[in-house]
């Protein structure tokens, strides 16, 4: 398995508040990640950090066969590399309807002149349809995605996730306000979509975790406290120290 | 599944044939052609408020769909006013320059000729020397194409260093805004180039046209309407698709566009770019009719009006845009221009010369607090749309990002 | 002791002036009648002198009397008196002499001289010596004042003679120095002048550099050889960059060293002058419309000696060449013309200090305007982050209280004082109320805040401009603001800009004070960082951003009484601050006091500085200003003092 994602050594400082502490973190091909850690451990900073959205003051975070430096490019340009987020709170366009939700994330030309004159072909809608299928969302394609519930607009994120058909998919809290139901159906989404790519999640709720039956990386300060499977890691003394023991 | 543009925007089809109506019937009515119920000056005032109807839909397109409030829009009207006026006032002076030395014993070299109509524009400002930026004064087509070339080059550059910065909201409307207000002032030098304060006059004047500006007034206001047609048209074209959704997308969430992998900088800018170039047009289309152009046009205070009428029409709508400008500019015309009828209070007698501006002012407040749907809202009613219950929350994070009551189910 | 010294004067002058009158002035009148009579100022000047050199001390009452339109020549015999108008049309007429009443006498018998304002002019530089001795201390001073005028060589030694008994120390300051000043100028030993050229050099007054100026003003001329009695400033060659060809050949024709250069505009003239059947020298009239055409039908009547041929560039060259081009200097003294180039330069240096003194005080005054304006801004656009379009107008209503005030209580001092806290309560009454009507509706939407506000901006201007009209109101300082303070002739500063100066001080430690130090200022902090947990604190928020508002527009208004001290008071004063106001906080950078601060600083120096470079054009100044800010903007986004990380709000 060869890696996509590599970060290391990489630290951030907010006014003196030293966020992320000489972090250091790879992930493969297809591989599904858990990412742990008590509030202010810099799991947010940790993403923004992949996709550009913060500057780290030292460090370096390569990417993909040819080990690019992400640092250098723009959040657009990360994301048009294959790796795509999914925020804490789930952030769909409100006022557009689900269809122009998906075609807007569908993987496509993003240049401007290319989406000016872009019309969706029939194999667009189609693979649209799939994935409104896929995330339960088939009989929703028309109405506006504010309308949506809590859970469904989680869903039309992932979906819109799986649209834009990254390598790498960052998903922040993707149960955090769902139903047990609701729950499974998103473990079921991301182990799927992790048979094809890789997955990393950010997440508090440990059955959740336990769930996904995964590799979990604990995050703690700004570092990496231990890394192994749920079972390694929750009896790590450390890690039942800052965290667990509380 | 694939359906054509107009079939899928019934409006528009709805909006060209109401414009088309209204043209027709002006011409009826006018004195150039028709049976004289409608004055000239008023004809010239219709032709003006379509472009200003023009302008709105460019800016609706910036504000509307892009959450971009720029003040600046008015800047890229004027300017692309200037370029027209100056081959207007070139060639005009031309003529009048070649007539009177055709009197001259020794016929005038083309050197001459240049040097006194130098003189005859910028004494004035006492010169007479062309400046520089006057090189292509002297053809139609240069100057045609510098219309759109010049407010575009401007708008790039700007919306460059504006948007690469990521100054975004209120922070950008104040920097559109400062921008204007640095072009107008230096517009108000005499050493611009563009005759100062005393700016650009005589436009109403085709070079080489005899007939009567009753006539010259109808052109005017067919071309201005062909304009707003085709320019309305793109608009919609242009939100109707992946484009559309793009831009609404920035407006109310514009990092999770960026995380989509759009880059929203070339968007804003491309969408900034075009707009003032529909604005110039909008401008070159609405000097010549008001016949003078000088920099008090585009000092900031007329952009922010703009930004009033697509407010009061209803952002986010193109017909309401259009509605914005026509009603309340028309409307503006009637109170200023004193034909408003007085309201005698008894101990105090309304005049709406003065209280207009109060009035305009006030409503204008009431509009943004509790119809922030503008008069576009009517339609709502009408078409029985509603709008959805969201406890008072907006569409989006961001600062131009749809309000409750302006979305639609 | 003065008649002492009149005679004394008297005695001088008979010495100057051997041909000292014995008997009296109508002699002297007499001799000069007929240039009286016809009183031009072309041919006064030797009455006047003989009148003045006469030493007598009637002489200043004569002139005055000439002067005032009062003296009259009686037709029997063309003598000259004092006239006053007795009854009817009889005048009465007194010697200059005597002092003596002579009669009474019909106005046809009599002659009034009406000396027109040039004569008079010269009359009143005679009088100059007798004023300068005079004992009214009043009269001296005037007739300083007339010497530092006009300055004259003539006066130069009636002044030297007035120094000495000069019991006014005060006034014997300023002759000594005027003394000075007419040696540079009007001294006949050149020692002398040099001396006084140096010891002047340390002056910086404007009247030194009016003095030594002149000196050094050169003249261009050109000739075949240079000639030695004339004080060459610099030996020109043509062709560069202090004399470019043209103008030395142009130079040469004004001489009448060289023809003159056959112009378009001559062509054009003599071909016009020269048609002949339709045709100029062979060529059809209508082919004329170019250059070449019109030349070869120039160069023809120019061959048949109709008109003065072409200079070629041949022709030019070699009159150049037979020439030299110099600047000399009026002032014939190589030595004097040295020393003053030497003084002059010794003075620009210490001017140029100077200048940059007064353009920093300058800059700092226009800096805490600005600060003024925008102080108001920093707490509700700053702090708060409420965009106010109508702050502009929130001044203007501050001004117009003021103003009202003043129609009130007309002691200016007290005006002022009770405008103040007036002022204060308007505006901030008038920011509370939009605050809870407006502005609280629409805390999560700036860019509806900013319409809405506009909205009230373009009201209220109405508003005021209904109530007020549009002329322009004064709001009149109070006396001891008038005037400045002047460190010398280059640097000054007035009084209401160090008011201004002191007043921004004034606001800026309130603000510190109110922000840190009192209750107000924590819930005000609080409430801006995180007003959900200041409201389960026990703060109520909308209190806090109603008194924050307020206060914010408290102070705008109280700015506006400062800012109509000085400005006009128009219904759109606040137009010309709302741009420059924002602008500063945005550059200070957004919530830190000392943003704006800093912000009013960098603008204020850097529109001075382009005022500097450019001081016929302020708009130009405002235009690369604001381009600059735009600039700027790239690269410091947040402004100059940024608030760096999450606090920011990403």
């Amino acid at each position: 398995m060869s890696t996509l994602l590599e970060v290391s050594g990489v630290s951030v400082t907010f006014d003196g508040f030293r966020a992320i502490n000489n972090l250091s973190f790879q992930i493969g091909d297809a591989e599904l990640r858990s990412v742990i850690g008590p509030n202010g451990a810099g799991k947010t900073t940790f993403m923004d950090i992949i996709t550009g959205k913060t500057r780290p003051d030292e460090g370096r975070v390569i990417w993909g066969e040819k080990s690019v430096s992400l640092l250098d490019m723009t959040e657009a340009k990360i994301a048009q590399a294959g790796i795509g987020r999914k925020f804490q709170k789930p952030t769909v366009f409100e006022d557009q309807s689900v269809r122009d939700n998906l075609l807007m994330a569908l993987k496509k030309n993003r240049g401007w002149v290319g989406v000016l004159l872009y019309r969706p072909s029939t194999s667009d809608l189609q693979k649209v349809e799939d994935l409104a299928t896929e995330i339960g969302l088939y009989q929703e394609l028309s109405r506006k995605s504010g309308e949506l519930s809590h859970g469904q607009k989680q869903w039309l994120e992932i979906g819109m996730l799986l649209a834009q058909d990254p390598r790498l998919l960052l998903v922040d809290e993707p149960a955090a306000g769902m139903t047990l139901q609701e729950r499974e159906h998103t473990t079921d989404l991301l182990v799927q979509a992790a048979r094809t790519r890789a997955v990393v999640v950010v997440e508090h709720d440990m059955e959740f975790v336990r769930r996904l039956n995964c590799k979990v990386t604990v995050l703690h300060e700004g570092s990496v406290l231990a890394e192994g499977s749920l079972d390694h890691v929750t009896s790590n003394q450390d890690v039942i120290d800052v965290y667990l023991g509380r | 599944m694939e359906r054509s543009f107009v079939a899928k925007n019934p409006s528009v089809l709805v909006f060209l044939a109401i414009l088309s109506l209204f043209t027709l019937g002006v011409t009826v009515l006018s004195e150039g052609f028709g049976i004289g119920v409608i004055s000239t000056s008023f004809v010239k005032t219709l032709g003006k408020t379509l472009c200003l109807c023009l302008i709105a839909v460019a800016m609706d397109l910036v504000w509307g769909f892009t959450g971009i409030l720029s003040l600046g829009h008015f800047a890229f009207f004027g300017l692309g006013g200037y370029m027209i006026g100056m081959w207007l006032m070139y060639e005009r002076t031309r003529l009048i320059v070649v007539e009177s030395l055709s009197q001259a014993e020794i016929p005038p070299t083309p050197a001459e000729v240049v040097d006194a109509i130098g003189t005859q524009i910028f004494g004035v400002v006492g010169s007479s020397e062309f400046p520089l930026i006057w090189a292509f004064s002297h053809s139609l087509t240069l100057q045609l194409i510098l219309v759109v070339v010049v407010p575009g080059l401007l708008a790039l550059i700007f919306g460059w260093l504006a948007f690469r910065s990521r100054v975004t909201g209120v922070y950008l409307s104040i920097l559109t805004q400062a921008m204007t207000l640095a072009l107008a002032l230096y517009l108000f030098q005499n050493d611009s180039g563009l005759r100062g304060n005393n700016g650009l006059s005589g436009l109403q004047n085709l070079p080489g046209v005899t007939v009567s500006q009753d006539v010259v007034s109808l052109w005017f206001l067919w071309a201005s309407a062909l304009a707003l047609g085709l320019g309305y048209m793109l608009a919609a074209w242009i939100v109707s698709g992946k484009f559309g959704s793009v831009l609404r997308g920035i407006r109310d969430n514009e990092a999770r566009v960026r995380f989509l992998g759009y880059s929203v900088e070339v968007y804003k800018l491309a969408v900034f770019t075009l707009t003032a170039c529909i604005a110039a047009i909008a401008g070159a289309l609405y000097y010549p009719q008001a016949g003078i152009i000088n920099p008090e046009e585009m000092a900031p205070i007329a952009s922010i009006y703009l930004a009033v009428w697509v407010a009061i029409g209803g952002r986010g709508r193109l017909y309401g845009a259009v509605i914005g400008a026509a009603f309340v500019s028309l409307l503006s015309t009637w109170f200023t221009g004193g034909q408003a009828p007085d309201i005698p209070l008894g101990f105090y007698t309304i005049k709406w010369v003065d209280w207009w501006q109060v009035l305009l002012g006030v409503s204008f407040v009431l509009v943004t607090l509790f119809a922030p749907q503008g008069i576009g809202g009517l339609f709502d009613l009408y078409t029985n749309q509603r709008h959805p219950d969201r406890h008072g929350a907006n569409l989006g994070p961001d600062e131009g990002a749809l309000r409750e009551k302006e979305a639609s189910l | 002791m003065l008649r002492l010294f009149l005679a004394g004067l008297a005695i001088l002058f008979a010495c100057l002036n051997a041909n000292a009158q014995e008997g009296g002035l109508q002699p002297i009148l007499q001799d000069h009648q007929e240039i009286i009579v016809k009183s031009s100022r072309k041919t006064i000047k030797p009455a006047i002198d003989a009148l003045a050199a006469s030493g007598l001390p009637q002489a200043q009452v004569m002139l005055e009397t000439w002067a005032a339109k009062d003296m009259w020549m009686r037709k029997s015999d063309g003598l000259f008196f004092a006239g006053t108008k007795a009854e009817g049309r009889l005048y009465e007429l007194t010697d200059f002499d005597t002092g003596e009443v002579v009669g009474t006498f019909e106005k046809s018998d009599l002659k009034q001289l009406k000396p027109n304002s040039g004569v008079r002019a010269m009359i009143g530089t005679a009088l100059v010596q007798f004023q300068l001795t005079d004992p009214d201390r009043k009269k001296r001073l005037a007739a300083l004042k007339s010497i530092q005028r006009d300055p004259e060589g003539a006066l130069l030694e009636p002044l030297r003679a007035s120094i000495e008994d000069e019991p006014d120390v005060d006034l014997k300051v300023q002759k000594q120095r005027l003394e000075r000043l007419l040696t540079i100028g009007y001294d006949e030993d050149v020692v002398a002048r040099v001396a006084a050229i140096e010891e002047m050099s340390n002056d910086l007054g404007v009247d030194v550099r009016a003095a030594l100026n002149p000196l050094l003003v050169t003249a261009r001329k050109t000739a075949a050889d240079l000639p030695s009695d004339v004080n060459v400033a610099i030996v020109l060659e043509p062709g560069s960059d202090a004399l470019s060809r043209d103008d030395a050949y142009h130079l040469l024709v004004a001489s009448d060293l060289a023809a003159s250069l056959v112009l378009p505009d001559d062509i054009r003239l003599a071909l016009a002058a020269n048609i002949d059947g339709g045709r100029v020298g062979g060529i059809p009239v209508a082919q004329l419309n170019n250059n070449t055409a019109r030349a070869q039908a120039y160069s023809t009547l120019a061959e048949a000696g109709i008109v003065p041929a072409f200079v070629t560039e041949a022709d030019i060259d070699t009159a150049l060449g037979a020439h030299v081009f110099f600047e000399t200097y009026a002032e014939p003294s190589i030595e004097v013309t040295a020393a003053a180039e030497k003084a002059l330069k010794k003075i620009e240096l210490k001017v140029g200090l100077n200048q940059t003194l007064d353009l920093t005080l300058d800059a700092v005054s226009l800096a805490s305007i600005y600060f003024l304006a925008a102080i108001g801004l920093a707490i509700t656009f700053g702090v708060m982050g409420v965009i106010n379009m109508a702050h502009g107008e929130f001044i203007m209503m501050g001004a117009y209280t003021g103003y009202v005030v003043q129609q009130y209580v007309p002691d200016h001092t007290v005006s002022i004082i009770v405008a103040i806290p007036m002022a204060f309560a308007v505006t901030f009454a008038m920011g509370v109320a939009m605050e809870r009507l407006v502005i609280r509706w629409l805390y999560a939407r700036p860019l509806e805040t900013l319409l809405a506000t506009f909205g009230i901006s373009i009201a209220l201007q109405q508003l005021a401009k209904n109530i007020f009209g549009t002329q322009a109101r004064p709001l009149t300082a109070p006396g001891w603001l008038d005037g400045a303070w002047v460190m010398n002739d280059v640097v000054s500063i007035s009084y209401i800009r160090i008011a201004i100066f002191v007043l921004a001080l004034i606001f800026l430690g309130l603000f510190l004070y109110i922000m840190k130090r009192t209750r107000l200022g924590l819930e005000m902090r609080a409430v801006t960082q995180n007003p959900r947990m200041a409201g389960s604190m026990g703060i109520n928020p909308g209190r806090v951003n109603m008194l924050t508002f307020g206060l914010g527009s408290g102070i705008a208004g109280i700015a506006g009484v400062a800012i109509g001290l000085f400005a006009k008071v128009t219904s759109d004063l606040g137009n010309d601050y709302i741009v420059q106001s924002f602008m500063t906080v945005v550059v200070g950078g957004v919530g830190n006091i000392w943003g704006a601060l800093a912000g009013a600083g960098m603008i204020g120096f850097l529109q001075k500085g382009i005022e500097w470079m450019n001081p016929s054009n302020t708009l130009a100044a405002q235009t690369y200003m604001i381009i600059f800010i735009i600039i700027f903007i790239q690269f410091r986004p947040r402004g100059i003092i940024a608030l760096k990380g999450r606090a920011a709000g990403d």
